[in-house]
């Protein structure tokens, strides 16, 4: 029998009660809808993490306060405050060799004014050697100096975007801001970097560090320290110097009981995206559950067909159909019911994966819209698989059906 | 028209149904036999055995017990799909309730059993337009059951049973769900075939539409009591038009 007729005949049965049409297969647009998404959302955002961890370079060692087990992301990745970590431990870290430059980093989101303007920004306490460790550049005034974070000074240098908001196109040196009542004096304002991963550094504040726990967050702990060695083939002696020396520091014997955590570049990457990878398992473990009960409301939507159109099955029968025909039409049936909500799911899928793009551009991240072409063939395989599984039970129980037992059923 | 050997023949037919621990004895051992050409009524009263006994002929039920015999072959160990294949090809069904498949053109009904015979497309809507014209439907082609009268349908169901060019025509009650001027002309197309030399089994219970065949064959308790000749046979037998 005729492929396509068989298909149009059963889109129309299906049209012809558009209500439980819909219902049907409302169960698989939202389980592949959601498997689109997941994918294309997990591919994006392990994109922002590698493209910011590469745009920080390769040649650095991140220092975070905490321990960790193996394998496992540190503490302080899920927002837990360890204060252990000292700018101290930071400084002494310039003495290891290869190292060229050190910088800790405490941060806080806090509200910045200039007279009637105001912007929320990331405000940054780091060391005078910042510019050096991120390979960040100056682009009018100057960056603070030991001096400054010395004396405590009350010095800051604008972000790019930061800058913009609040003084536009005029020079902002020489000018007197507001960081949490307390009056700041900005000294120069950065390049233009644009977005990389989560963090833009368009949009932060530098004050000296000392500044900022003293005046600012009353803490004496540090959040991070990045160190930057003099080439990629020293990183594994810098790492080990690193470890030695906090270890000393802190006074620490064993391994196990760090309360730091060393990572070059590229074991960060390879955690977090280990991390990416298990929630994207998790979260399409949890889309293929939507489709298996999906599958089912299909099993169930076609045994009600085969039920409502058992005479129409015998009269099938009397006019020569063989039970395969019989049963490759209510395959064809399940498998078209389930493809319309697949490509539904995929479109729907794929547009939602584009306005998430949309909107996290708009916040000012560099997000790239990922719907690889695999994502889709693997939904559309697994789409038919569903129509088949669980069509074929119905379909086969319309194609034994006695041909007089159809006909006479009321 | 009427040659020695026999389009079908049944020997000793026999159906029982069993319904828990009642056994129904519908059919007690029918000898039955239909040549080329011939209008044959079969009538009864309800429970007469004279429906199963049509669903026997037309493969759409089994015998209990029996032989039947079409064009001389022994049917009885067919396979399901020889049996659908059988009722594709030789075998043309018009039914009290037309039996049109819903939401699909008149048209697209009457291709059905060319679709399973695996005739090719193009054809198949030639044949079907044709058998449409001939059963006077030429402005019906693309509609709807739900749009065309009960004779109408009945038309189409018609169509669709000549359109493989069937050995066998089989009519269950084919007027039952009309008034009197559709049965008329649905009586009048069966006439028509019939002088065309179509070999016709038709149920009902109507004596003016058993007259239209040529020989009745009556009915009761699961056996055949009586098989005459119809008040109209001469007319018939000479393809003169009815008095």
């Amino acid at each position: 029998m005729n492929i396509l007729l068989t298909i149009s005949l059963a889109l129309k049965s299906l049209l012809a009660n558009k209500m439980r049409a819909f219902l049907t297969i409302l169960g698989i647009i939202i389980g592949v809808a959601g498997i689109i998404m997941i994918v294309s959302v997990g591919n994006g955002a392990e994109s922002l993490i590698v493209n910011q961890i590469k745009s920080v370079g390769s040649n650095l060692i991140g220092i975070l306060p905490g321990g960790r087990e193996e394998g496992e992301p540190p503490a302080a990745a899920f927002g837990i405050v360890i204060t252990t970590l000292k700018s101290e431990d930071i400084k002494e870290l310039k003495e290891i060799p290869h190292v060229t430059a050190v910088a800790g980093y405490t941060k806080s989101v806090i509200q910045v004014l200039y007279r009637n303007k105001k912007v929320e920004s990331t405000v940054t306490g780091t060391f005078a050697e910042y510019p050096e460790v991120e390979d960040a550049k100056v682009a009018n005034g100057r960056f603070f100096n030991d001096m400054d974070e010395n004396s405590v000074s009350k010095v800051a240098v604008l972000g790019y975007k930061v800058k913009q908001d609040l003084f536009g196109d005029s020079n902002p040196v020489g000018e007197n801001i507001k960081i949490q009542n307390e009056t700041f004096k900005v000294i120069g304002f950065m390049e233009e970097r644009g977005a990389s991963g989560f963090s833009n550094n368009d949009t932060l504040v530098f004050i000296p560090l000392k500044t900022m726990q003293k005046i600012i967050l009353g803490t004496n702990h540090i959040s991070m320290g990045r160190v930057k060695v003099d080439d990629a083939a020293n990183m594994d002696e810098a790492v080990y110097n690193v470890t030695r020396i906090l270890r000393t520091r802190h006074n620490i014997d064993n391994p196990k009981d760090d309360d730091f955590t060393v990572a070059s570049q590229e074991q960060g990457l390879a955690i977090l995206t280990s991390v990416t990878g298990s929630i994207k398992i998790m979260l399409t473990a949890i889309a293929a559950i939507a489709l298996i009960v999906g599958g089912i409301g299909i099993m169930n939507v076609m045994f009600i067909a085969v039920t409502e159109r058992t005479r129409e099955i015998g009269l099938r029968k009397a006019l020569g159909a063989k039970r395969k025909d019989i049963l490759k039409q209510f395959l064809v049936e399940a498998v078209s019911i389930t493809a319309l909500g697949g490509i539904i799911g995929i479109l729907l899928g794929a547009g939602f994966s584009a306005l998430i793009a949309i909107v996290i551009q708009y916040l000012g991240y560099k997000w790239d819209l990922i719907v690889t072409p695999d994502s889709i063939i693997i939904a559309a395989g697994v789409i038919v698989g569903i129509g088949i599984v669980f069509g074929y039970s119905p379909a086969k129980k319309a194609s034994l059906l006695s041909p007089i037992d159809a006909l006479r059923y009321e | 028209m009427t040659t020695n050997e026999p389009v079908l023949s049944i020997r000793d037919v026999k159906k029982d149904y069993v319904m828990g621990e009642v056994v129904t004895h519908a059919l007690r051992g029918v000898d039955f036999e239909v040549h080329e050409g011939e209008f044959i009524a079969i009538m009864g009263h309800s429970g007469s055995g004279k429906s199963t006994m049509l669903h026997i002929l037309g493969f759409l039920d089994t015998p209990s017990s029996g032989q039947y015999f079409l064009d001389g072959i022994d049917t009885t160990k067919l396979s399901e799909d020889d049996l659908a294949e059988i009722r594709n090809k030789k075998l043309g069904f018009v039914f009290q309730a037309f039996n049109l498949l819903p939401r699909t053109s008149a048209i697209d009904n009457v291709r059905m059993p060319m679709i399973y015979a695996g005739v090719d497309e193009k054809i198949q809507f030639e044949k079907a337009e044709k058998a449409l014209i001939a059963v006077g439907l030429s402005h019906r082609l693309k509609n709807h059951p739900n749009e065309m009268s009960g004779g109408e349908q009945q038309r189409v169901a018609i169509a669709r049973a000549l359109i493989n060019n069937p050995r066998l025509i089989l009519a269950d009650e084919p007027t039952g769900n009309l008034d009197s001027k559709s049965t008329e002309e649905i009586m009048g197309i069966f006439d028509e075939l019939h002088r065309k030399g179509h070999t016709i089994i038709m149920v009902t219970h109507e004596d003016n539409v058993a007259d239209h065949a040529e020989k009745i064959v009556k009915m009761k308790d699961g056996m055949v009591f009586e098989k005459i000749l119809s008040a109209n046979h001469e007319h018939i037998a000479h393809n003169k038009p009815r008095t």
